[in-house]
C-alpha cells in the first residue's frame, strides 16, 4: 500500500497528467479548500516561526513570555551557542544516509533485478522491506537500545571476540545514533531505488558485458546512472528527516547528552525551557541549511524533475 | 566460462548481503514482538519467561494510560485521515484534470511539507497555536496531522487520476449521464483503489507520528508520545502488545491485498 506513494515520490519522473486541457471553475473549487488548509497550517506557521525567531525577552523579565521585536542577534547568538549541535545534525545525517544507501542499494538491486523472475518472492521481499513501517518508530528504536545495551547480546559478543575493549559501550555513542538513524530510514532509501531498478532494461547491462566491460565498470557506467533518480529521491527521503530527527539522539534512546542534535535543542527550548525565540531561530537555520544542501545536491546529481 | 563463474559468486554474495539486510530490518521487530510475551515485573528489559498475561492487561496497567493513548491515536488517525483524504483527493483531481494558472505554485505548496523536517513543521504549528492562543490538545494534534497527510494523499491519488482513461467518462457523458452520475458511477469507482491506498498511508503516517505530535499535544497523549514519555522510566510490556497487534494487522492487510490483486490479475488474464 505504501508502494504507490513511493513510486511517485519526488525524484522519480512524474506520471504525465492525462489531458490537462480543460479550464473550469470546478477546478478552483476542488483546489481551494485543500490549498487554503495548507496555507493556514503550513505557510502561516512558517511565518509565525520567523516572527517568533526575532522576538525579544519580556522587558519585565517574565519567563516564557516574549515581545515582538526585530532582534536579529538571536541568530548570531544561537549559531555561536549551538554550532556543535548543528554540525552534529548534518554530520550524523550524512553518515546515516551513506550507511542507509550502502545497505539499501544492494537490497533494492536484489529485489528489483535478481528476484524479477520470481514475482511471489519479490512481493514477499518488498513486504519485509516495509515491515519496519508497521511497528512503532519509537519501539523499534528502543528495541535497538536494549539489543545494543551494556548487558545486551551484541556488546558481549564483540568484546569476547576482542573487537571492542571490555570497557567499551555502544549505546550513548555517536555510532549508535548514526546506526539508529540509518536503520530507521533504510525502507525510505530502498523503495525509490527499487522502483528505478525494477524498470531497468537488463539488455543495457548485457551490452556492457558484451563490450568487455567488467561487472564493476558496467555497474558504474550503466546500472548506477540509470538508477540515479531512485538514489536521489532515496537519499533525500533519508537525509531530510534524519537531519531533523531527535529520537535516536535522545538520551532515553540511543544517544547521550553529548550526542544531542538540533532537534533535541529545539524540543528542549520549545517544550521545556520555553525559550521560543531560540527554538524558532534554530528551526529556521535547520530549514535554510537543508534547502541549501538539497539544492546543491540536486544540481550536482543533475536531476531537475524534482518539483 | 570464467565470467560466468564470477557472476555466480557475485550473485551469491549479493543474495547473502540482501538476506543479512533483511535480518537487520527484522531484528528489532522480532525483539518487540517477543517482549510482548515477556513475564515482566516493572520494566520490560530482561527476559523472564513466556506469558500471555500482558495481552489481557493492556487496559489495566498504569490505570489504563497505554490503552487511553492508543484510543487517542486511533481517534486522531481516523479524523485526520478522513479530512486529509477528502481535501487531498480534490486537489489531486484538480491538478491532474484541469488547466490551472497557479499549477506550479500549488504543486510547490504540496511538495514543501514533505520536504520540511518534522521538527520544523511541529515547532511552526506550535508557535502559531501559541500566538493565536489556541490551547493544545487532541484538536491541535488532528489539525497538525491533517496538514502533513494532505501532501501524501495528493501524490498517491494524482498518480491514479493520471492513469485514468478520460474516454471512459466521455462515454458516460455521451450516454447522457449527468455530471453526478459520471462521478459516482465511473470516476469514483475507478479512483477508489488509489483513494483507499492514500487513506491507509495517511492513517499509518498519523498513527506513527511522534515529533509533530509532541510539539502540539499539550497534556494529551498519543501512543507514540506515551512510549517516548515512558522510555525514561521503562516501557511496560503492554505497549509492545499494542505495537505487535497493529503490526500483525497491517502485515495481514498488505499480504491480503497483494494476494487479492494477484488473483484479480490472473482472473482478468483468463477472461481477456
Amino acid at each position: 500500500m505504501a508502494f504507490g506513494a513511493f513510486g511517485s515520490a519526488p525524484g522519480t519522473p512524474a506520471v504525465a497528467d492525462a489531458a490537462p486541457g480543460r479550464k473550469s471553475p470546478v477546478a478552483l473549487l476542488l483546489l481551494l479548500p485543500g490549498v487554503a488548509y495548507l496555507a493556514l497550517f503550513f505557510v502561516v506557521p512558517f511565518v509565525s516561526l520567523i516572527v517568533t525567531s526575532v522576538k525579544a525577552p519580556d522587558p519585565f523579565g517574565e519567563i516564557g513570555r516574549y515581545v515582538y521585536a526585530f532582534r536579529w542577534e538571536n541568530y548570531a547568538e544561537v549559531l555561536a551557542t549551538y554550532w556543535p549541535h548543528i554540525g552534529r545534525s548534518f554530520g550524523f545525517a550524512i553518515a546515516a544516509t551513506i550507511i542507509a544507501l550502502l545497505i539499501g542499494y544492494p537490497i533494492a538491486y536484489f529485489i528489483g533485478v535478481k528476484l524479477r523472475r520470481f514475482p511471489l518472492l519479490q512481493a514477499l521481499a518488498l513486504v519485509l522491506v516495509i515491515a519496519p513501517f508497521f511497528i512503532s518508530f519509537l519501539l523499534r528504536t528502543f528495541a535497538w537500545k536494549q539489543i545494543l545495551a551494556d548487558e545486551g547480546p551484541v556488546l558481549g559478543v564483540l568484546q569476547s571476540m576482542t573487537i571492542l575493549p571490555d570497557d567499551a559501550r555502544l549505546t550513548g555513542t555517536a555510532g549508535a545514533v548514526i546506526f539508529g538513524i540509518a536503520y530507521n530510514f533504510i525502507p525510505f532509501m530502498t523503495l525509490p531505488i527499487y522502483t528505478s531498478l525494477e524498470r531497468l532494461d537488463l539488455r543495457y547491462v548485457e551490452a556492457g558485458g558484451d563490450l568487455y566491460a567488467s561487472p564493476v565498470t558496467t555497474f558504474f557506467t550503466v546500472t548506477l546512472p540509470l538508477s540515479m533518480p531512485g538514489v536521489v529521491s532515496g537519499t533525500l527521503l533519508t537525509f531530510i528527516p534524519a537531519a531533523g530527527d531527535y529520537i535516536n539522539a535522545s538520551s532515553d534512546f540511543l544517544g547521550a547528552p553529548d550526542t544531542a542534535m538540533i532537534g533535541n535543542v529545539i524540543e528542549a527550548n520549545f517544550l521545556r525551557v520555553e525559550n521560543y525565540p531560540v527554538a524558532a531561530s534554530l528551526s529556521i537555520i535547520l530549514m535554510g541549511a537543508i534547502l541549501l544542501l538539497v539544492g546543491l545536491y540536486i544540481r550536482r546529481a543533475g536531476t531537475k524533475d524534482l518539483v | 566460462m570464467n565470467r560466468g563463474l564470477r557472476f555466480g559468486i557475485g550473485s551469491w554474495g549479493l543474495a547473502v548481503y540482501a538476506i543479512l539486510g533483511f535480518v537487520l530490518l527484522l531484528t528489532p521487530i522480532v525483539y518487540t514482538i517477543a517482549f510482548s510475551f515477556n513475564d515482566s515485573v516493572k520494566t520490560n528489559i530482561v527476559w523472564r519467561g513466556f506469558t500471555f498475561e500482558n495481552w489481557t492487561t493492556i487496559c489495566t496497567v498504569e490505570n489504563g494510560a497505554v490503552c487511553e493513548a492508543f484510543a487517542t491515536s486511533i481517534l486522531v488517525g481516523v479524523v485526520a485521515t478522513l479530512a486529509a483524504t477528502a481535501l487531498g483527493t480534490a486537489i489531486a483531481i484538480a491538478l491532474a484534470r484541469y488547466r490551472l494558472r497557479f499549477r506550479s505554485a500549488a504543486t510547490l505548496l504540496i511538495f514543501l511539507p514533505m520536504a520540511t523536517p518534522e521538527v520544523v513543521l511541529g515547532a511552526g504549528l506550535a508557535a502559531q497555536f501559541l500566538t493565536a492562543g489556541v490551547p493544545k490538545g487532541v484538536l491541535t494534534i488532528i489539525l497538525a496531522h491533517t496538514m502533513f497527510c494532505i501532501s501524501f494523499v495528493v501524490v498517491t491519488v494524482r498518480a491514479r487520476v493520471s492513469s485514468l482513461d478520460p474516454a471512459l467518462e466521455e462515454a458516460g457523458r455521451d450516454l447522457y449521464a449527468s455530471p453526478g452520475q459520471v462521478w459516482w458511477r465511473i470516476t469514483f469507482p475507478l479512483l477508489l483503489p488509489g483513494i483507499v491506498a492514500a487513506a491507509l498511508l495517511s492513517f499509518a503516517l498519523s498513527f506513527d507520528d511522534f515529533i509533530i505530535t509532541n510539539f502540539n499535544a499539550g497534556a494529551a497523549s498519543t501512543f507514540p508520545k506515551y512510549v517516548y514519555t515512558a522510555a525514561a522510566r521503562g516501557i511496560p510490556a503492554q505497549a509492545n502488545v499494542i505495537a505487535t497487534a497493529v503490526f500483525l494487522l497491517a502485515i495481514a492487510l498488505v499480504i491480503g491485498s497483494q494476494l487479492y490483486s494477484a488473483a484479480r490479475r490472473k482472473r482478468l488474464a483468463r477472461t481477456s
